[in-house]
């Protein structure tokens, strides 16, 4: 009985040994989550909030949108790559972008109904009405949307580079920006180094402007301008990313493999 | 990098189809070499193919086949040389190239979630077919499979597959269409029924075909001329009947094997060539 256990454990070390990111991955999400926790816990530690349920359901759902964009773009190409698909796709006359949209509204749509959906129930059982919120509703959610697209395009250029190897770095990047993106907790619970990181994230701004709404009941312009600015830049260099390994891939004569591997 | 700007593109599409390159070889490659890091896959490749010509890239296992039609594909960009497809550069039209040329091989598939109609639908759109639905239907009657219109694609036989990926690759009624192995892993029945469509096809449109094949029988039966490939070179070329007298053997199967074996074909001195 022994000898096969331990012919099905090699199998899965075989595998850790030959990807990094999959042996990254024994640690990558223990770590996420500890931050993530450890930094609320000493968010509430220092402040007793009223709120803070509050800002936790908000947290959680704002979360979801920016999560739900990323992963729509990024799994609709691995999905195409996994099933062999990839080449019909790559051979149809279908520009880059014209592909990049496709993808990008579909992140539109599955955030579209992950937030509908949430929100009624946030309503319904947790007395948490995301409407309060108002007009800043409407910012709130681009910005976490354009920026799913932004980190979507980076990770799916990972997977067409680096095919199933970058698949945990895929699905692990999001969660990289969770604790940065002072999502259930204000920026300065951060210490100084990780808030010069969190000040580039988009996402940073929605959630420090989504508490700040629900204390004063105003949103702060400033911050969603700079938000908004920032999300250019993502774009043009998750877009410009993604050119350039599509490039290293057709160079590398990847994209013949990549379905058959 | 890649476009943005979709307005030539659509006018290109929708505009009436012009003639204007009969004389010149549909596809004309001059010089095509990859290296991927120290492996050449095609050394100085150079080759053509007329209008409703159908040519049979042939070779071992690793020959280059592969690559080189991906690189007809505008998949894997060239180390050096160039290729010319319907007068187009590959580098630069790309996208114009693929409007009115298609691709299909046994090792891709099509997504198995859909039904047939779907996914051909899908492929339709990406085409910018017109009346897709009566398209559709006439494809797959013409192979065969009208039945399987509404299975689910995960559920069809490989060779229903295999013919479902062929209605994909019509769909645009493509002046060119590269197949890699299509009739790899069917039955001798199935692959006989395709090659016979195939053959029709090509009879009534007049498409151009690139067409890779491990079964010499079968390249005899389909191609109009082959090329032997080996280490991404030339070895030989010509109609079936031209390899197999100046190799003086009864069998493409043999020029194979002893163009594996050797990766050269052991020419017999003949008075012609040898001046
Ligand atoms: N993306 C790639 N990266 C590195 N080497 C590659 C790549 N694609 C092909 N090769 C190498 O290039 C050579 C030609 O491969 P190719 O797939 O074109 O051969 P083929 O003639 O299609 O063979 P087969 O009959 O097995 O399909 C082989 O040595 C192969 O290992
Ligand atoms: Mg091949």
């Amino acid at each position: 009985m022994w000898t096969r256990v331990s012919g099905m454990v090699l199998r899965y070390l075989y595998l850790y040994r030959r990807s990094l990111a999959r042996a990254g991955e024994v640690f990558f999400w223990p770590i996420m989550d500890l931050m993530v926790w450890g930094f609320l816990t000493v968010y509430l530690q220092r402040h007793v909030v009223a709120d803070a349920v509050l800002f936790l359901i908000g947290g959680m759902i704002f979360w979801d949108v920016l999560y739900r964009s990323q992963q729509a773009i990024t799994l609709s190409l691995s999905e195409e790559i996994w099933i062999k698909n990839v080449i019909n796709i790559f051979i149809a006359p279908i520009s880059m972008f014209e592909l990049l949209l496709s993808v990008c509204l579909m992140g539109v749509i599955k955030a579209g109904l992950a937030t509908l959906v949430l929100g009624t129930m946030a309503a319904l059982f947790y007395t948490f009405n995301i409407f309060t919120l108002g007009l800043a509703l409407v910012p709130f959610l681009g910005i976490l949307l354009l920026f799913g697209w932004a980190v979507g395009m980076i990770t799916m250029a990972l997977i067409l580079r680096f095919g199933k190897a970058a698949e945990a770095l895929v699905w692990g990047i999001p969660f990289l920006l969770q604790p940065l993106s002072a999502v259930f907790y204000p920026v300065d619970v951060l210490p100084a180094g990780f808030r010069h990181f969190a000040g580039a994230f988009p996402s940073t701004y929605v959630f420090e402007g989504m508490r700040h709404v629900l204390q004063t009941g105003n949103v702060d312009v400033s911050m969603m301008v700079k938000a908004l600015v920032l999300n250019g830049v993502w774009l043009v260099i998750g877009s410009a990313f993604f050119g350039w390994m599509l490039g290293q891939v057709r160079e590398k004569g990847f994209l013949s493999r990549l379905g058959m591997e | 990098m890649y476009s943005l700007c979709g307005l030539p593109y659509y006018w290109w599409t929708h505009r009436a189809k012009g003639e204007g390159v009969s004389d010149a070889p549909i596809i004309d490659v001059r010089n095509l070499t990859k290296r991927f890091g120290d492996t050449t896959a095609v050394d100085h490749l150079s080759l053509s193919a007329d209008k409703g010509e159908i040519l049979g890239l042939l070779g071992p296992n690793g020959a280059g086949k592969t690559t080189t039609i991906q690189m007809m594909l505008g998949l894997t960009t060239p180390t050096e040389g160039d290729i010319r497809i319907l007068g187009m550069d590959i580098k630069t039209q790309r996208r114009d190239i693929l409007q009115r040329s298609n691709f299909s091989s046994a090792y891709i598939s099509l997504p198995t979630n859909l039904t047939a109609w779907e996914n051909l639908n899908v492929f339709g759109r990406l085409y910018g077919i017109k009346h897709s639905k009566q398209r559709i239907q006439e494809l797959l009657d013409l192979f065969e499979i009208p039945h399987v219109i509404n299975t689910v694609t995960g559920a069809l036989s490989t060779g229903q597959l295999t013919r479902l990926n062929l209605c994909k690759a019509f769909l645009n009624d493509p002046d060119i269409l590269f197949l890699d192995e299509p009739t790899a892993s069917l039955d001798p029945d199935i692959a006989e029924k395709v090659r016979r469509t195939l053959a029709n096809v090509q009879a009534e449109k007049n498409v151009t075909m690139i067409y890779t094949s491990h079964n010499m029988r079968e390249v005899e039966l389909v191609c109009d001329r082959v090329i032997f490939m080996a280490k991404g070179r030339i070895v030989t070329q010509g109609t079936p009947k031209d390899v197999l007298e100046r190799a003086q053997s009864n069998s493409l199967e043999d020029v194979f094997i002893s163009i594996a074996r050797d990766g050269e074909l052991k020419e017999p001195v003949s008075e012609e060539e040898d001046d």
